[in-house]
């Protein structure tokens, strides 16, 4: 449990080279040591999906994760989306659908349906709410982010 | 007032800040040489404290401190009463608020014995283990009928027995109308726990700054003033040497307005006798049993109708789990008590409740705060009523509505807000017709469900309605300035939990002093912006706080025109206000900014007339006489397979009357967020405790919120009976979607399953205690 390691990562393009404990979380590490607090711890046990990230482009529970394990990957966090106040089309299709409320658990979402759609362009509404089903929002009943997704889905083939 | 935002789908804009991960949540907060705190709650729900040790814990590297109750000295006491019980003859209470620490017996899982603060989060968590406690297990006290009964063991021995309050409420002479009645309908109906399960937990965050000797907390409340206030002089400071800031707070949904949680009053205090800043955040696992929770009512209600169905009076007697202990006065049990009586005239009504002390977590206003519970119980009574009358459920209902003409309606007891429960205005009929309009009640009962039914499919729906006590008291404020820039900043006191107030504010003020929303920038829920107000609770935002910043905004409008008239030369009444600009009407080249305007109000050389005031500013407060009453009309379509008691929603429909809409963008997502929270609520959710009150789901992956799979896209219909109570017209939607889902819910499983006997009186469901209920329903029935 003691000792540090190092951990070489490269996380919204940006390579880090930082120690820490062993039993450090991937999303400790995001949140305390990189300073990159978008992504949002909500249960710590792999449920609520907030805390959702990019791991070499696929999506990961960071609190599912130790930060050693992210050494020598590539890692993408909700700040790494935008850049500046240039949306993704997908936050910018969240904001046109009133998709957040209190926009906690929103970058895991976001997170979580970025690859996800890359595979699935065109989802029907099933699809898409079984692919919503592993994150937890209790503000909007989801039924906006549903619209989001079309939204994105639909906006897709004129980018 | 020109409206050109109030009343429109205005995008929000908080959006960016969340959707980037700017947004600044309470646990983001990271100083410099902070430190970190984990407590050590108890393990038992009952207990005598013999003895805790902290030296082991106090040795461990990284660890800075340990605290115990004996040793926070003076600074340990019981937390203040938050809510002192209305003026009600005859009601008895007693008090018994929540302790920072245990001292001497714990009294819920969970209540926290020792507080670690350390260099960081990990080292606190394992100095815990370090920490040996003798705890002598007392019984626990988790049933609310055994609680009361003799010789049942005392969670505050000093009462003498386990009642916490009771309360009785009438209306005319319930006796007398039992006597005439056709036909009495007597239920018994059961309530549980649920978690109001924010995603994000509560966070403390304190610094002290010994140079300007100020206290700065970040705190995921709904009430950053009334904790300011609070804190201050149990901290020994004046209220103008802490600052208390309500950030983004990812949910609410009511456990945050529970104020002086013990982690609340121990983290500011830690910060300032450590001189460092320290940190503590909720884990998921504690959320289950330190933040407060709702829901535990045990009720023995009759219904007297008359023949045709019209509702003599209604008698109900119920039972109130307040949990371990009882900061929030009555407001949960008497807004059941309240909102029973729903949108019917009840000319007679005998209400009496006692609340019980319990060892189990403590209970304060969760999304819909004891509304649910009145609903559920006057919505079955009538369902019953109609069955046993052979009255149709949305006949029965329409015939007892209370008329559109008899408003203000008064029901002659008292509300949570002290004042009389008078709904102010409301169509209950037009919200009903709405209602059957919209779900095709006919066409459905008289065609479709018959067809179905043939077809083998069990398909039911659930029709009821519901009002909903909003928008109350005491005030709030706001202020408007208009900068230099051009921008006009808004301040308000009350705390933000994802309602859109950045937005709906910001629209009330664009339209009165005529610029776009997105110029207006709105400050919440931080005491050094605003420092007057109580906070957000009994979706309350939009009606009290919205309606000072209307006021403030018209304050600062005739600012403009005083300011400008002089300088544009013509009267007042010859200025208009649009695009940024103050013009002479008719006349576009005579205008000028109300940015150079505001820097023309604040001369730096000159004379002025005196009592002039600089700038372009203004402060303003709302306090509404009564809260207001909104309604609506739920319609739920469920199959259900009968075998298995697996139940889907196929459609929900939700015709509502929230007065006048600030913004219909916002109002849809708030009901549609409510009756995902009812439906968890109805179907999902439930706190388990076993008999010696250990919760026995206290994950989420043992806890079910509902996900997308299970919450349909709800059907929409607004009516709009605007509030005479408040200049806007608004009354108050956060809560309304949650508060009849599971009356909805069970009208229309039984309504799928006509033959089965089922006869749904208690929530949550689950699908196994459903498959229960409908196995002991086909064994009465073969028994019979």
């Amino acid at each position: 449990m003691n000792g540090q390691h190092t951990i070489r990562v490269t996380v919204n393009g940006i390579r880090y080279e930082r120690s820490a404990e062993p039993r450090l979380l991937l999303s400790d590490f995001l949140r305390q040591e990189l300073g990159l607090t978008g992504t949002h711890v909500g249960c710590e046990h792999g449920v609520c999906g907030a805390c959702t990230v990019l791991l070499d482009g696929s999506a990961v529970r960071s609190c599912l994760l130790f930060a050693v394990q992210a050494d020598g990957h590539a890692v993408t966090t909700v700040e790494g989306l935008s850049s500046g106040d240039q949306l993704h089309p997908l936050q910018q299709a969240f904001h046109e659908a009133h998709a957040l409320q209190c926009g906690f658990c929103t970058p895991g979402i976001l997170l979580s349906l970025i690859p996800w759609l890359e595979e699935h362009p065109n989802p029907d509404e099933t699809e898409i709410r079984a692919a919503l089903s592993g994150n937890l929002c209790r503000c909007t009943g989801y039924a906006n982010i549903v619209t989001a997704v079309q939204r994105f889905a639909a906006g897709a083939g004129s980018r | 007032m020109t409206s050109r935002y109030f009343g429109e789908r205005v995008l929000r804009l908080e959006d960016t800040r969340l959707l980037t991960g700017r947004a600044l949540f309470v646990d983001d907060v990271q100083l410099p040489g902070m430190l970190h705190v984990a407590f050590l709650r108890s393990d038992e729900a009952h207990a005598r404290i013999t003895s805790i040790d902290v030296t082991a814990a106090r040795t461990r590297p990284g660890v800075i401190a340990v605290y115990t109750a004996a040793d926070l000295g003076d600074y340990w006491r019981p937390g203040p009463l938050l809510v002192p019980p209305p003026p009600i003859q005859g009601l008895v209470f007693n008090t018994a608020t929540q302790v920072p620490l245990a001292k001497d017996k714990v009294r819920h899982a969970g209540e926290p014995l020792a507080m670690v603060v350390a260099e960081s989060r990990y080292v606190a968590e394992d100095a815990l283990e370090d920490i040996q406690v003798d705890l002598e297990p007392l019984p626990a006290v988790t049933e609310l009928e055994a609680a009361l009964a003799e010789g049942a063991p005392l969670v505050h021995e000093q009462f003498g027995s386990n009642l916490a309050a009771q309360v009785r409420q009438t209306k005319g002479d319930y006796a007398a109308a039992r006597a005439t009645a056709h036909t009495i309908i007597t239920r018994r109906f059961h309530y549980d726990r649920g978690a109001s399960a924010a995603i994000e937990n509560r966070a403390v965050a304190a610094q002290w700054d010994a140079r300007a000797e100020e206290l700065t907390i970040w705190d995921t409340t709904q009430a950053p003033i009334p904790i300011r206030n609070g804190l201050a002089p149990m901290l020994g400071l004046r209220e103008s040497q802490v600052r208390v800031i309500a950030p983004f707070i990812g949910g609410g949904f009511g456990p945050k307005i529970m104020m002086y949680y013990p982690e609340e009053v121990l983290v500011p205090w830690a910060a300032m006798r450590l001189q460092r800043p320290v940190k503590w955040t909720e884990d998921r696992r504690e959320n289950f049993y330190a933040t407060t929770q709702e829901r535990g009512q045990l009720h023995d209600a009759e219904l007297a109708v008359a023949k045709d169905g019209t509702i003599l009076g209604v008698r109900d007697r119920f039972l109130h789990d307040t949990g371990a202990y009882d900061p929030y006065g009555l407001t949960v049990p008497i807004n059941s008590q309240c909102t029973l009586l729903g949108p019917y005239v009840v000319p007679n009504y005998e209400s009496e409740f006692t609340a019980v002390f319990t060892t189990k977590p403590i209970v304060t206003p969760v999304r819909g705060a004891g509304r649910q519970h009145g609903v559920f119980v006057m919505e079955r009574l009538l369902d019953f009523a109609a069955r046993e009358l052979g009255i149709d459920r949305v006949e029965i209902r329409r015939r007892n509505l209370i008329p559109r003409d008899a408003f203000p309606y008064d029901h002659e007891i008292l509300f949570q807000d002290f004042r009389p429960l008078v709904y102010d205005s409301g169509d209950y009929q037009a919200a009903l017709d709405k209602a059957v309009e919209v779900s095709g009640y006919a066409r459905f009962v008289r065609e479709e469900q018959p067809r179905l039914r043939r077809e083998g499919k069990h398909i039911g729906l659930g029709v009821v309605s519901y009002i909903e006590g909003t928008g109350i008291g005491p005030y709030e404020g706001a202020r408007v300035t208009i900068e230099p820039s051009g921008t006009v900043r808004l301040a308000t006191g009350v705390g933000t939990q994802g309602q859109g107030h950045f937005t709906t504010f910001a629209q009330i003020v664009a339209d009165v002093l005529g610029v776009t929303p997105d110029a207006v920038q709105v400050t919440t829920g931080d005491t050094r912006e605003f420092s007057w107000g109580s906070g957000t609770f009994a979706s309350r935002g939009a009606v009290v706080a919205g309606s000072a910043c209307h006021a403030a905004a018209l304050k600062v409008r005739d600012r403009i025109l005083t300011v400008a008239a002089p300088l544009l030369g013509v009267p007042g009444d010859e200025l208009e206000i649009s695009g940024g600009q103050v013009r002479v009407r008719g006349a576009t080249d005579r205008a000028i900014g109300l940015g150079e305007l505001a820097r023309k109000a604040n001369p730096l050389r000159g004379a002025v007339t005196p009592g002039t005031e600089p700038g372009l500013e203004a402060t303003a407060y709302f306090g509404p006489d009564r809260g207001n009453t909104a309604n609506g009309v739920h319609a739920i379509f469920v199959e259900v397979d009968p075998e298995t008691a697996a139940v889907t929603i196929l459609r929900y429909v939700v015709v509502h009357d929230c007065g006048t809409v600030i913004n219909p963008l916002v109002v849809e997502a708030q009901v549609q967020g409510g009756v995902a929270h009812g439906i968890g609520n109805s179907f999902y959710e439930q706190l388990s405790f076993d008999e010696n009150g250990q919760l026995l789901n206290a994950s989420f992956m043992d806890y079910l919120l509902p996900t997308a799979l299970d919450v349909p896209t709800v059907e929409m219909a607004h009516l709009e009976t605007p509030s005479p109570l408040n200049p806007l017209g608004t009354k108050g939607v956060g809560e309304a979607g949650a508060i009849p889902t599971a009356a909805a819910f069970a009208q229309a499983i039984e309504d799928a399953l006509p033959d089965s006997g089922l006869e749904i009186t208690e929530m949550p469901l689950s699908p196994c205690r459903l498959y229960e209920l409908l196995v002991a329903a086909r064994e009465r029935r073969t028994d019979a």
